[in-house]
């Protein structure tokens, strides 16, 4: 097993709050890791340091032996990690296969003179983009409402669209952001096999999610973060005993 | 419903094709306009409709082609339609430099700005700046075009070459709109912060929208200078920028016929409106606000792209 | 050293107008992020209206020329409020749901309608006020001969100001507008009356662009129906110089944009005065996207 992703010393200040506080931790190629926490820990902004959305203030991001600290979001996406949003992001006026097939775009070439004058190899690359976007839909099950809004699908699907088009980006490492937000039990349970599945896809995940069955099941290594530093990290039956986290769930009042 | 349209579409461009040997030269000069405006409003089209930029200068750039135009043509003679290209790269070269560092300004920002953008080039004209654009009283004495050995002239001349121009634009951006392209700047347009997470270099498709648009509008301005053979600052003031802005959304942002239909009505309806002489545009200010009640989203908003699914799952079934 | 005290008073007292109309501007966009196009043209018609009573009343025959200033100020801030509150009323109400961008195009539409309306009921010409209300005399300050309506204009807008920044800040309205400007559903659920917040907005904002007329027909002494373009560009330009949506902000726009123009005309050139006025904006707004005064709020993701 080789390190996909490295953190180091990651560090973010937002004003005088520190958000993420030196937070260091390593992803194992083709691993399942869940990076759990109380609310407001810095979860998500660890996940936004990764992506590009935000600069760290210190430390580094490595991916693949590269350090990608300062590389623009949408150059990240083409080297390889890909997203989801804790507040669903769709287009939302547009339709699922819309949706997805802006996650084929950064593996695409045409410009807009071959958009205007459609030569041979845009068309051949235009199809080869709706295939694959159809192919991922079907992969997240939602090859019926292709042509569908994105606005019209419900809570659970929008999530799964939102992985769709992550896939589409054809990453090596997927960041799920509460993927499970707002699913029922029986759309959980689907969807832990869908994390598996990509995994197997050999597409390494990265997750954050409150739903402590998903994490135990799905997850098999975790990350623990409190006030932004790293608390705890471990397998997840070691993290389940380990007192100081423990105490920052009881503290908080969480599951 | 499709089928009903098309027989529209077609009836429509028939219509408007034959219209030069029914009307009077007086008409044919409003749809000569109609067909600037058309053209124009669809390349505005494409950065406030498809990527969302609120754009409100655009005659800043028609101004920038209509000037190189004028200003090569009469001083080296260059043929008219030579100047067409030339007056669209100028165009889209300003924009290349001056939507760089302007171009991550958000909404309101980015409009006054851009209507900031129109009144500098519009004072620096009348100041005659760098001595080459004869103030307000402009630049006379521009040549007619030439196509193929036909001199164009009079009203109807010109109507061919501009709604011949018009035709092209349009069967170019309605596959620009469908291409990878035109999607980008959807998804930038909804939410540019999962746009740049899926992967799209969002400052770079605003850059290269603004670029398209401002290309195209040189072009206008091109053949605008050569149908007047004087043009002047006045004819590119902020309000021209108002009237382009209000046909992209009168129309239906994004959408091609939309655009249409918006400058037949915000260039048509005080023509027609003329028998109410000095009341006409008060009259068109209020069927604006009683229109946008109605049809929020424009006159004619975009249909959604159609892919072919069902082919692909199909032989995808088989395999 | 002269003319550039002659030209920052000068600059002030026009920026003391923008500023007004300015915060008519910022103060819609706050609570409806919309910008009210159709705001130039109050002003217009609080010229005009300033103008027809002036004319018509015969107030100077009852009272002195301050007298006579601040009722007629009041009658057309009342008068243009009234506009206000109804063109909000038709024209914006239906479209509160909608894309900003088509309220924008009834904005536009109810401009056209309303300068249409000024020209056919006044004309097309320029219109020109009695230049007997406010004595024309100058003040001495500093061996300088300043003349006092300019200064009267400058302290008016001022006291103006002040009136409206307490007003927001103090009274338990100007609480309510503030909420609704940071999160209409949450005031909506703390039980504030979203609507009745919008419509004092409407109230309150095309008053002061009223005042700003009257304003502007005392100290230039001619009106236009066409001013009201010019002079919302400009106020709503020195709205977004403060960061659009803040009210000190559109205070100091306004009266930043003034002494910028003022200040480009006598040591620039007078010809490329509104050129230079833009510069300086789009430089200010690349080193501050979000203008002096607005708030820099990173995006949550």
């Amino acid at each position: 097993m080789s390190t996909l992703l490295s953190l180091k010393n990651l560090t973010k200040r937002f004003g005088g709050l520190v958000a993420v506080d030196h937070v260091s931790f390593d992803v194992e190629t083709g691993s399942i890791v869940g990076l759990i926490g109380p609310n407001g820990a810095g979860k998500t902004t660890v996940f936004n340091l990764i992506t590009g959305n935000y600069r760290p203030d210190e430390g580094e991001v490595v991916f693949e032996d590269r350090s990608i600290k300062n590389l623009p979001t949408h150059q990240i996406v083409s080297l390889g990690i890909s997203r989801t949003f804790q507040t669903i992001r769709l287009f939302q006026k547009l339709s699922a296969i819309e949706n997805v097939l802006a996650g084929c775009h950064c593996r695409m070439k045409a410009g807009s003179l071959a958009g205007m004058f459609r030569p041979p190899a845009q068309r051949r690359e235009e199809r080869q983009a709706l295939e694959t976007a159809l192919q991922e839909l079907q992969f997240v099950g939602l090859h019926d409402d292709a042509e569908q809004l994105a606005e019209n699908l419900s809570y659970g699907n929008q999530r799964l669209l939102e992985i769709a088009r992550a896939l589409a980006t054809q990453p090596r490492f997927i960041i799920l952001d509460e993927p499970a937000g707002g699913m029922n039990n029986q759309e959980t349970a689907a969807l832990i096999e869908t994390i598996r599945k990509i995994r197997d896809r050999g597409i390494t995940v990265l997750l954050i999610e409150h739903d402590m069955s998903l994490v135990m099941e799905a997850c098999e290594h975790l990350v623990v973060i409190e006030n932004g530093a790293k608390i705890a990290e471990g397998t997840p039956q070691a993290i389940q005993n380990d007192p100081k986290v423990i105490e920052a769930y009881l503290g908080t009042d969480e599951e | 419903m499709k089928n009903k349209r098309i027989v529209i579409y077609v009836a429509f461009g028939v219509i408007l094709l034959l219209s030069p040997s029914f009307l009077n030269a007086y008409w044919v000069d409003v749809l000569n306009n109609v067909g600037l405006y058309t053209i124009l409003a669809l390349s505005l089209n494409i950065i406030l409709g498809h990527a969302g930029l609120f754009h409100m200068g655009h005659a800043a750039f028609y101004a920038l082609g209509a000037y190189t135009t004028a200003i090569i043509n009469t001083t080296y003679h260059i043929p008219i339609l030579w100047l067409l290209p030339v007056s669209g790269l100028v165009a889209g070269l300003a924009a290349l430099v001056v939507a760089r560092p302007i171009i991550h300004l958000r909404g309101d920002y980015l409009l006054i700005v851009t209507i900031g953008l129109v009144e500098i080039i519009r004072i620096a004209l009348v100041n005659n700046v760098f001595g080459i654009t004869g103030g307000s009283n402009g630049i006379f004495g521009i040549s007619r075009p030439v196509l193929l050995g036909w001199k164009i002239n009079k009203p109807w001349e010109f109507f061919y070459l501009i709604w011949g121009f018009a035709a092209v634009t349009i069967f170019l951006f309605d596959r620009l709109e469908k291409s990878r392209f035109g999607r980008a700047l959807n998804y930038l347009r909804e939410d540019d912060v999962a746009a740049e997470g899926s992967g799209i270099n969002t400052a770079h498709y605003k850059l290269i929208a603004f670029v398209i648009g401002a290309f195209w509008a040189g072009m206008v301005g091109n053949i605008f200078a050569a149908k007047m053979t004087i043009i002047a600052p006045e004819s590119f003031n902020f309000w021209e920028s108002v009237v382009l802005f209000m046909i992209v959304l009168l129309g239906g942002r994004g959408s091609i016929p939309g655009v249409i239909l918006g400058s037949f009505l915000v260039l048509g309806l005080p023509e027609i409106f003329r028998q109410f002489a000095t009341a006409r545009m008060l009259i068109f200010g209020a069927f604006m606000v009683v229109m946008m009640i109605f049809r929020t989203e424009g006159i004619l908003p975009p249909l959604p792209r159609k892919y072919p699914i069902a082919k692909v799952l199909g032989r995808e079934g088989s395999v | 050293m002269e003319l550039f005290i002659q030209q920052l008073t000068n600059g002030l007292a026009v920026g003391g107008i923008y500023a007004l109309i300015a915060l008519g501007y910022t103060m819609v966009y706050g609570v409806l992020k919309l910008i009210n196009f159709a705001h130039g043209d109050l002003f217009t018609i609080g010229a005009y209206l300033g103008l027809t009573l002036l004319t018509t009343l015969g107030l100077t025959n009852y009272l002195g020329p301050f007298g006579v200033v601040i009722v007629l100020a009041l009658m057309v801030m009342g008068l243009v409020a009234i506009v206000g509150a109804a063109l909000e009323r038709v024209a914006y109400r239906p479209l509160r749901t909608s894309h900003r961008l088509s309220a924008v195009v009834s904005a536009l539409g109810a401009s056209i309608f309303f300068q249409n309306a000024v020209m056919l009921i006044y004309g097309a010409r320029y219109k020109v006020y009695p230049h007997d209300i406010l004595p024309r005399t100058a003040i001495h300050v500093f061996g300088l001969d300043i003349p006092l309506i300019r200064l009267l204009i400058l302290l008016t807008s001022i006291v103006m100001m002040i009136g409206l920044y307490l007003f927001i800040q103090r009274t338990k309205i100007g609480t309510a507008i503030r909420a609704a400007a940071i999160d209409q559903g949450a005031a909506k659920l703390m039980g504030i009356n979203v609507d009745r917040v919008i419509m004092i907005v409407f109230l309150i904002g095309p008053a002061l662009g009223g005042a700003a007329g009257l304003m502007v027909g005392l100290y230039y002494g001619q009106i236009n129906f066409t001013m009201g373009w010019l002079y919302g560009l400009k106020a709503f330009t020195a709205a977004i110089l403060g960061g659009i949506g803040n009210i000190p902000g559109a205070m100091v726009g306004g009266l930043l944009l003034g002494v910028i123009e003022a200040m480009g005309a006598a040591y620039i050139s007078i010809a490329w005065k509104d050129a230079i006025a833009f510069c300086v904006l789009i430089l200010i707004l690349i080193v501050r996207p979000t203008g002096l005064l607005g708030e820099r709020v990173a995006e949550k993701i």
